[in-house]
C-alpha cells in the first residue's frame, strides 16, 4: 500500500495527540516542555507532508516554513528551559500545579 | 364775570381741604397756628361763598354749569361738574356761616383738648368735603364728596379714641350709613345705564333734564327709592335713625355742625337736588316715590319727638329732636314743598348749631355734666348761655313771628295742608309740632329754671370765645326769618325762580293762627307738666320725671327709644356674628382641612416617593452590585493559576472548534 | 516511497514519543525525545526534504535534547513523585486525536498518492530564503537573538 497524504496525516496527528499528553498528564515542567515540543514536531510533518503531495511551485514554502518552525521552537525551547531554571532556582520547584499564584 | 366763577367754584371746597391737609402736618403743639388756618380756611369759603351769591341774585332760576372730563375709557367718558344755582349757593353760605361760628367755638370748647390741632384738622376736612357735595353737578362727584363726608363723621364721632364708646358709636354710624350708602350707589348705576350720564345738568342731556329723564322710563321710580335710601341713612330717617342720637360721643361741637347743622342735612338736600328724578311723571303733584318720602317722614318725626320727650341727657334730646326736624324736613319735600323744606333746612342749621354749641357751653359750664336733672337753674349763672339758648329753642319750636323757626314751620304746614290725597301728614306733623314744643320746654325748665341741683350749683358763664359765637347764631336764627315771611317771601323766590314782591299785607296768613295755636298748646303744656321738674313735688322724689311718675311704662318705652336698637341687636347684628362665626368655622375647619389634607396628599406621595427610592432603586442598585461582584467572583474561579488546566480548557477548545467546522461541512 | 519504511518508521516515531510522554524517570524519557526526532527525520528524508530532516537532527536532537538533559541535571533536587495518572489530559488527547483523524479520513481530498517531484536542492532553498522570504529570515534572526538574550538574563545570577 502506498502511503498516502492522509496516512501521513494521520501519523502527524497520532504525533500531536501524544505530545498534548504529554502537556497534560505530566506535572514535571519539563514534560510540558516536551509536549510542546512534539506538538510542533507533528506541526512541521504536516507542513512538509502537504508540501511533498501538493503542487510544486516555484519556492518549496512548506519547507520553508518548517525550517522556520524548527528555528523559533528552538529558541523558544530555550527561553522555556531558562524559564524552568529560573523558577526551579526561585521557588525550589518544578512542579507546574505549585505555581499557581495567579489563581483566581 | 359768572363764567369764571363758575369755572373756579372748586376753590371753595378746596380752601377748607388744603387748610386741613396743612394742618395734619403741623405738630401738636402749634395750636394757635392750626386754629388759625382752620379759620382762615372757613373765613376764605365764605368770602368766596358770597362772591358766588352774587351772580345768582341776577336772574330767575339761574343755573350755570362747569362740566368737565375725568377720564376716558374706550369711547365712553366720564364726566364731572360744578353747579352754581341758588339751592347750591344757599347751602354754602349756610354751611359756611355756621361753620364759622362753631370753628371759633371750639377754640375755646377744646382749648383744655391734647388732639386739639388734629381736631380742627378733621373739622376743615368735613367742612371742605360738604361744601364740594353741594356744588356738585355729578351724582358720583356728589357721592364721592357723600362719603368723605362720612369718613369725616366717622373720625371725629371716634375722636376721644380713648373711648370704647365713641368707638362703637363711630362704628354704627359708619356702618348704618353704609347701608343706606349701598342704595345710593345701585340707584346710580342704575341711572348711568339707563340714561348714560350722571351729570344733572349738561345743557339738555343730563341725567335730571326732561330728555335724560325721558330715558329712565319706569325705573325712575325705583331709582328714586334707592337713592332716597341713602338719603335716609345720611339723614337718620326711620329705620336707619339709629346712629344719630350715638353719634352724641363726639365732641359738642362736632354734634353741632356734623349732626345738626350741615351732615345730616345733606340727605335732605340729596332728595331736593334730584327733585327732577322724584317728580318724574307727576299726577297731581304726586309719585309713588315722593309719596314714600312722604310717609317715612311723618314716622320719623313723630317717633323722634315720642322719643325725645323721655331722654335725660342734653345731647340726646337735641339729637332726636334733629332727627324729627328731618323727619319734617322729608315730608315738606314730599308733598312738594322744596322751597318750604330747604328753607327749614337752612333755618333749622342755624337755630341747631346754636342749641348744641349752647348745650356745650351749659356742658363746660357744669365741668362736663350732662345729666338734664342735675342741672338747673342755670339762668342766673349762665345769663348769655340762657338768653341765646331761649332764642334757639323758641326758633326751634316755631314761635311765630319773630323768629325764622316759626315762619319755616307755618310755611310746611301750609304745603302739607294742601297734600292732594291725604291730609293726614299734615294732622301728624301738626301733632309733632306739639311734640316739639313740648320737649323743648321741658328741657330749658330742667336746665335753666328751677332750683340749682348738683353740678349746677358751681356752674360759671363760658368765656367769650364761646359765647360770642352763639351771640352771632342767635341773630341768624331771629333775622334770618326776615326773608322767610310771607310778606316777602325773598328765599322762596330765590330757590324757585318766581319772582316775589314785598306786600306787607301777606304777613299773617291763615295757617299763622294754626301755627301760633300749636306752639302755644305745646309750650303751654310743657310748662305746665314740668313746672316741677327736677324738684320734690309730693310723693314723687326730685330725680324722677314728671311724666315717668305719671305713666312708667310709657316713659321706660319711650326713654329705651322704643327698644328699636335693642331690635336690631337681636336681629340684624345677632345674624352678622352669626355668619361671620359661620364664615370662622368654615374656613378654619373645613378650608383648612382641605389645605392640610392635600399637604397630607402631598405628604404621602413624598413617602412613598421615598420608598421606592429607598426600597426599590437602592436595593435595585445594591443588588446589581451584589450580581456583578458574585458573577466577577465565579468568574475568577476560571483563573486556576495552573498552566495544565489553561492548556486542557485550550486543547478542549480547539477540539470542540475543529469539531464545529467539521460539523458545518 | 515505500510503505514498509513507512510503517516502520512510523510505528519507530510514535512509540518512542508515547515513551517520552508516559516514562516516569525523567532521563529515559529526554532520551527517547530524542529518538522521536531521530525518527522524524527519517519521515523527513522519506519525504524527499533532505535538508529539513538533516536541520532536524542537528538542531533538535543536537542542541533541545541536550539542552533538556541539562535542565533536567541542574534541577534535580526534589524528585518529582508521580502519582496517579491523570486521566483527564489522556481523554483529551484521545478526544483531540480522534477528532482530527475523523476529519482527516473524511476528507477525500487528501488521500492522493506522490508524484515524483524534482529533488530540493539547498541551492533552491537558499535562493528561495535570500529572495522572496527574505523578511521573515531576518526577523527570525531578530527572534533568536531576543531569544538568547531572554535565556541569558533569566538564568543569570542575581548579583548581590
Amino acid at each position: 500500500m502506498t502511503p498516502t497524504l492522509q496516512s501521513f496525516l494521520i501519523v502527524s496527528a497520532a504525533l500531536f495527540s501524544i505530545g498534548l499528553l504529554a502537556a497534560l498528564s505530566r506535572r514535571h515542567a519539563i514534560f510540558v516542555l516536551i509536549g510542546i515540543e512534539l506538538m510542533l514536531a507533528a506541526a512541521n510533518l504536516n507542513f512538509i507532508a502537504f508540501w511533498r503531495f501538493g503542487p510544486q511551485q516555484e519556492a518549496p514554502v512548506g519547507v520553508l516554513i518548517a525550517l522556520f518552525s524548527i528555528a523559533i521552537s528552538a529558541a523558544e525551547a530555550a527561553v522555556g528551559l531558562a524559564l524552568v531554571i529560573a523558577v526551579y532556582r526561585h521557588y525550589r520547584t518544578t512542579n507546574v500545579d505549585q505555581l499557581d499564584q495567579l489563581k483566581g | 364775570m359768572s363764567r369764571s366763577i363758575i369755572d373756579h367754584l372748586w376753590l371753595i371746597p378746596a380752601a377748607p381741604l388744603v387748610a386741613s391737609l396743612v394742618i395734619l402736618s403741623l405738630a401738636n403743639s402749634r395750636r394757635k397756628s392750626a386754629a388759625a388756618l382752620a379759620v382762615a380756611g372757613q373765613l376764605a369759603a365764605f368770602a368766596m361763598s358770597a362772591v358766588a351769591f352774587l351772580p345768582t341774585l341776577r336772574s330767575d332760576g339761574f343755573r350755570s354749569t362747569h362740566n368737565f372730563a375725568w377720564f376716558v375709557f374706550g369711547e365712553q367718558t366720564l364726566r364731572l361738574g360744578f353747579i352754581l344755582d341758588p339751592l347750591g349757593v344757599a347751602m354754602l353760605l349756610m354751611i359756611s356761616v355756621v361753620g364759622l361760628c362753631i370753628f371759633i367755638f371750639s377754640v375755646g370748647y377744646m382749648a383744655a383738648d391734647k388732639n386739639f390741632v388734629r381736631f380742627f384738622a378733621y373739622l376743615s376736612f368735613f367742612s371742605g368735603a360738604m361744601l364740594g357735595l353741594v356744588i356738585a353737578n355729578s351724582l358720583l362727584l356728589l357721592f364721592v364728596f357723600w362719603e368723605l363726608v362720612g369718613l369725616a363723621s366717622y373720625l371725629l364721632i371716634g375722636f376721644w379714641i380713648e373711648r370704647p364708646s365713641a368707638a362703637e358709636a363711630a362704628k354704627k354710624a359708619f356702618i348704618t350709613t353704609r347701608i343706606g350708602d349701598m342704595g345710593f350707589f345701585l340707584g346710580m348705576l342704575w341711572l348711568y345705564d339707563r340714561s348714560g350720564t350722571l351729570l344733572f345738568y349738561d345743557g339738555g342731556r343730563g341725567c335730571l333734564e326732561p330728555a335724560g329723564l325721558a330715558m329712565l322710563g319706569g325705573s325712575a321710580t325705583l331709582i328714586a327709592l334707592l337713592i332716597f335710601f341713602g338719603a335716609a341713612g345720611k339723614s337718620g330717617q326711620f329705620p336707619l335713625h339709629v346712629w344719630l342720637p350715638d353719634a352724641m360721643e363726639g365732641p359738642t361741637p362736632v354734634s353741632a355742625l356734623i349732626h345738626a347743622a350741615t351732615m345730616v342735612a345733606a340727605g335732605v338736600f340729596l332728595v331736593a337736588r334730584v327733585y327732577p328724578l322724584f317728580s318724574w311723571g307727576a299726577l297731581d303733584g304726586v309719585t309713588p316715590s315722593l309719596t314714600m318720602v312722604v310717609w317715612v317722614g311723618v314716622t320719623t318725626a313723630l317717633m323722634a319727638a315720642l322719643i325725645a320727650i323721655a331722654q335725660t341727657d342734653i345731647k340726646r334730646v337735641l339729637a332726636y329732636s334733629t332727627v324729627s326736624q328731618l323727619g319734617l324736613m322729608m315730608v315738606s319735600l314730599g308733598v312738594g314743598g322744596v322751597a318750604a323744606g330747604i328753607m327749614h333746612l337752612l333755618a333749622h342749621g342755624f337755630f341747631k348749631a346754636l342749641l348744641f354749641l349752647g348745650a356745650g357751653s351749659v356742658i363746660h359750664g357744669c365741668h362736663g355734666e350732662q345729666d338734664i336733672r342735675r342741672m338747673g337753674g342755670l339762668r342766673r349763672s349762665m345769663p348769655a348761655t340762657f338768653a341765646t339758648y331761649a332764642v334757639g329753642m323758641m326758633a326751634l319750636s316755631g314761635v311765630p313771628l319773630f323768629f325764622s323757626g316759626g315762619w319755616t314751620k307755618e310755611e310746611m304746614l301750609h304745603v302739607a295742608a294742601n297734600w292732594p290725597p291725604s291730609r293726614a301728614p299734615y294732622y301728624l306733623i301738626a301733632i309733632g309740632v306739639i311734640l316739639t314744643a313740648l320737649y323743648m320746654t321741658r328741657q330749658i325748665i330742667y336746665v335753666f329754671f328751677g332750683s340749682r341741683r348738683a353740678a349746677a350749683k358751681q356752674a360759671h358763664e363760658s368765656p367769650p370765645v364761646m359765647t360770642l359765637p352763639l351771640v352771632a347764631l342767635a341773630f341768624c336764627s331771629v333775622f334770618f326769618g326776615v326773608v322767610l315771611t310771607p310778606a316777602w317771601p325773598w328765599l322762596h323766590g330765590y330757590l324757585t325762580g318766581e319772582s316775589v314782591r314785598f306786600d306787607p299785607m301777606r304777613l299773617i296768613q291763615p295757617i299763622f293762627f294754626v301755627s301760633l295755636a300749636l306752639v302755644g298748646a305745646g309750650i303751654g303744656l310743657g310748662a305746665w307738666m314740668y313746672r316741677k321738674a327736677g324738684a320734690q313735688d309730693g310723693d314723687r322724689p326730685a330725680e324722677i320725671d314728671p311724666l315717668e311718675y305719671a305713666q312708667p311704662a310709657l316713659f321706660r318705652f319711650l326713654a329705651n327709644r322704643m327698644w328699636i336698637d335693642e331690635l336690631y341687636a337681636r336681629t340684624i347684628v345677632a345674624f352678622a356674628w352669626a355668619s361671620a362665626r359661620m364664615s370662622d368655622w368654615l374656613d378654619r375647619r373645613f378650608w383648612d382641612g382641605l389645605a392640610r389634607g392635600l399637604g397630607a396628599v402631598g405628604r404621602l406621595l413624598s413617602i412613598f416617593a421615598t420608598g421606592v427610592d429607598e426600597r426599590g432603586i437602592n436595593a435595585g442598585v445594591d443588588e446589581t452590585t451584589m450580581g456583578a461582584r458574585g458573577l466577577g467572583r465565579l468568574l475568577s474561579l476560571a483563573h486556576a493559576g495552573r498552566v495544565r488546566v489553561y492548556l486542557g480548557v485550550l486543547a478542549l477548545g480547539a477540539v470542540a472548534l475543529l469539531l464545529f467546522y467539521a460539523w458545518l461541512d | 516511497m515505500n510503505s514498509a519504511a513507512f510503517v516502520l518508521i512510523s510505528i519507530l516515531m510514535l512509540g518512542a514519543a508515547l515513551a517520552a510522554a508516559t516514562l516516569r524517570k525523567l532521563m529515559h524519557a529526554a532520551l527517547c525525545f530524542a529518538l522521536t526526532f531521530a525518527g522524524l527525520a527519517m519521515f523527513f528524508l522519506l519525504l524527499g526534504a533532505e535538508f529539513v530532516g538533516l536541520a532536524l537532527v542537528f538542531i533538535y536532537i543536537g542542541a533541545v535534547a541536550v539542552l533538556i538533559v541539562f535542565t533536567i541535571l541542574l534541577t534535580r533536587r526534589d524528585a518529582v513523585k508521580e502519582r496517579r495518572f491523570s486521566w483527564v489530559g489522556a481523554v483529551i488527547a484521545v478526544a483531540a486525536f480522534g477528532t482530527l483523524a475523523w476529519s482527516i479520513l473524511r476528507t477525500e481530498s487528501v488521500s492522493v498518492v506522490a508524484h515524483r517531484v524534482p529533488p530540493l536542492t539547498v541551492g533552491r532553498i537558499g535562493e528561495a530564503l535570500m529572495t522572496g522570504y527574505v523578511w521573515p529570515l531576518q526577523c527570525t534572526g531578530v527572534l533568536l537573538t531576543a531569544a538568547l538574550i531572554g535565556a541569558l538574563v533569566l538564568v543569570m545570577e542575581e548579583k548581590q
